[in-house]
């Protein structure tokens, strides 16, 4: 449907839906439920250079309107999300999948993003520099403009595809450091990762997550991600992915109007798996509704 | 897995806080003992793991104990359509039982093995089963389980009823081909450490998704990194890594 088609650094999507990275793994296990090929694209589970268990369990913790999680970026490491999961995927996905990426050094970013770019299925790297679960790497790049700016010239240095960086909610100013991302060259913006959370067992009088906290996502962080993607989009000129609690057609086209080119649908997918294919299918209703015509129309166009 | 509406027809109390909710709905993905549904609930965020206690056509028995604000939620449903994601996870695997299986249930893990023990009677295995819970008040399925025709033994911890102690006083009597089994994890342990054959362990975790998708329920074992809810929740005996 024309109507639903959005350009995202240069690609065009069928529509502007991304289910995000850790709610969808490789894409095959929500592809036994339904054509996974009618979204926009998916971002896969953040990558690391080498193989991850990732943090102690239990590793989820129920909130109002959301939950906590602390995973840790568990994932079988580059070379085997090559060699083993991108071949499973092209079983059951034509498109370009969205590669998300994440490291604890600067090398660790460039050799990950290097070794993806070369992949035909890829379509776009993100840039992970918010990951609020592990110690030493992930978040503490994406909390400095500077940090962030050094990591996106390593990766830019060293890959051919657009590379959209994903930003942190858990910083002072994020207006400044998605201006730093977008000076050393990011081809896109994607916000906002999870909040910093925890939560505490009554009973045990234990944090309920073994890391102690976790990062928060779900519908109680919708307005905070409206109004980080407003703010971004007012200060940069590079596209944006915006998500956060995103769970209906109604948010999407929020988000949009806020300023994001794309959505991306996170823990939704974990409560109700066939949240995405529900969304699209909703989409020309809602925009009916509200007198829109095509979504690449109203990007940003909040008054 | 699918995502099905299922209609409750029955929820009543077993013991104080054990309930049991007879449901009508689709249950042809059902394929295995020891599955588990997962259940949406007004107001709460996440869905409620629940093990399955039987499943026959068109009917799913689903036994809980009421721990927390989902379950408590759900004692209190007396008519009215559930959503359920049905069926998780891997389930036992009767097909190396032998010919003289035990299957050994600790409080709330009893229920999965009501389906399991119906499974390997109609194969026309010689079954053992030990009900273990702390007090008399507790039990519950004793009858259910001799009118399967299976060799029952309870044990409690305080000795009110049956065999004083843990399950594992009454192994050490039963002559058994592979084990079964579904409680807590201290329980799970002391059958691992007592049991003389290979078997099959059932586990728990908190779970964000219940079908794989999520990494929130992984578990390593001596044969890589597992997800209770997709790969498990049942583990062979000779893969158990346990965590101290």
């Amino acid at each position: 449907m024309e109507r639903l088609k959005v350009n995202l650094c240069g690609l065009e999507m069928d529509n502007p839906i991304i289910p995000a990275s850790g709610t969808f793994g490789y894409g095959y296990e929500f592809a036994e439920l339904y054509d996974i090929n009618m979204l926009g694209t998916f971002s896969f589970k953040g990558t690391t250079k080498d193989p991850r268990f990732g943090n102690p369990t239990p590793r989820i913790a129920e909130c109002t309107a959301g939950m906590i999680n602390a995973v840790g970026l568990q994932n079988p490491g580059v070379e085997k999300v090559i060699s083993e999961e991108l071949p499973k995927l092209a079983k059951c996905f034509d498109k370009k999948v969205m590669a998300n990426v994440s490291g604890f050094s600067i090398e660790d970013y460039a050799y990950t993003c290097e070794k993806l770019d070369k992949c035909d299925q890829v379509g776009w790297l993100e840039v992970n520099i918010s990951c609020p679960n592990v110690h030493g790497g992930g978040m503490s790049f994406g909390t400095s403009p500077e940090a962030a700016a050094e990591v996106v010239r390593a990766v830019k240095a060293v890959t051919t595809k657009p590379v959209i960086v994903k930003l942190s909610p858990n910083v002072t100013d994020i207006v400044a450091i998605a201006k730093a991302c977008e000076e050393a060259g990011a081809d896109g913006l994607s916000l906002i990762n999870t909040l910093m959370g925890m939560r505490i067992d009554l009973k045990t009088k234990k944090p309920i997550i073994a890391n102690k906290m976790g990062g928060f996502s779900g519908p109680a962080i919708f307005p905070v991600a409206v109004r980080m993607v407003y703010q971004v989009a007012q200060a940069v000129n590079i596209p944006i992915v915006g998500m956060g609690g995103v769970s209906s057609a109604e948010d999407v086209i929020e988000l949009m109007l806020a300023g994001a080119t794309a959505v991306q649908v996170g823990a939704a997918n974990l409560v109700d798996p066939y949240i995405c294919r529900d969304i699209i299918n909703d989409l020309p209703r809602v925009m009916d509704k509200y007198g829109i015509n095509s979504l690449s129309e109203i990007i940003g166009g909040v008054k | 897995m699918r995502q099905l509406l299922f209609e409750i027809k029955e929820n009543k109390p077993l013991t104080k806080d054990i309930m049991e909710m007879v449901l009508a709905g689709d249950t042809s993905d059902i394929t295995r003992p020891g599955q588990f549904v997962n259940i949406k609930l007004d107001g709460l965020y996440l869905r409620r793991p629940i093990s399955i206690c039987d499943a026959e056509e068109g009917k799913l028995t689903l036994i809980y104990k009421v721990v927390g604000k989902g379950t408590e939620q759900m004692r209190d449903m007396t008519e009215g359509n559930l959503d359920i994601l049905s069926s998780l996870g891997n389930g036992y695997d009767t097909s190396i039982s032998g010919e003289k299986p035990l299957l050994i249930g600790g409080g709330v893990g009893v229920p999965p093995l009501y389906m399991l023990a119906k499974e390997l009677r109609k194969e026309g295995k010689e079954v053992s089963v030990i009900l273990g819970f702390n007090t008399k008040d507790e039990i519950f399925y004793e009858e259910e389980f001799k009118a399967l025709g299976c060799n029952v033994y309870v044990t409690t911890v305080d000795g009110s009823y049956g065999m004083k102690g843990f399950v594992t006083e009454a192994m050490k009597e039963i002559d058994y081909t592979h084990f079964f089994t579904c409680g807590p994890e201290p329980m799970l342990k002391a059958v691992w450490n007592a049991s003389k054959t290979s078997g099959q362990l059932s586990f728990e975790e908190r779970m964000g998704c219940g079908f794989g998708a999520c990494m929130g329920c992984s578990c390593k074992t001596l044969t890589g990194f597992k997800r209770i809810c997709k790969d498990g929740p049942i583990m062979m005996k000779e893969e158990i890594l346990w965590k101290d």
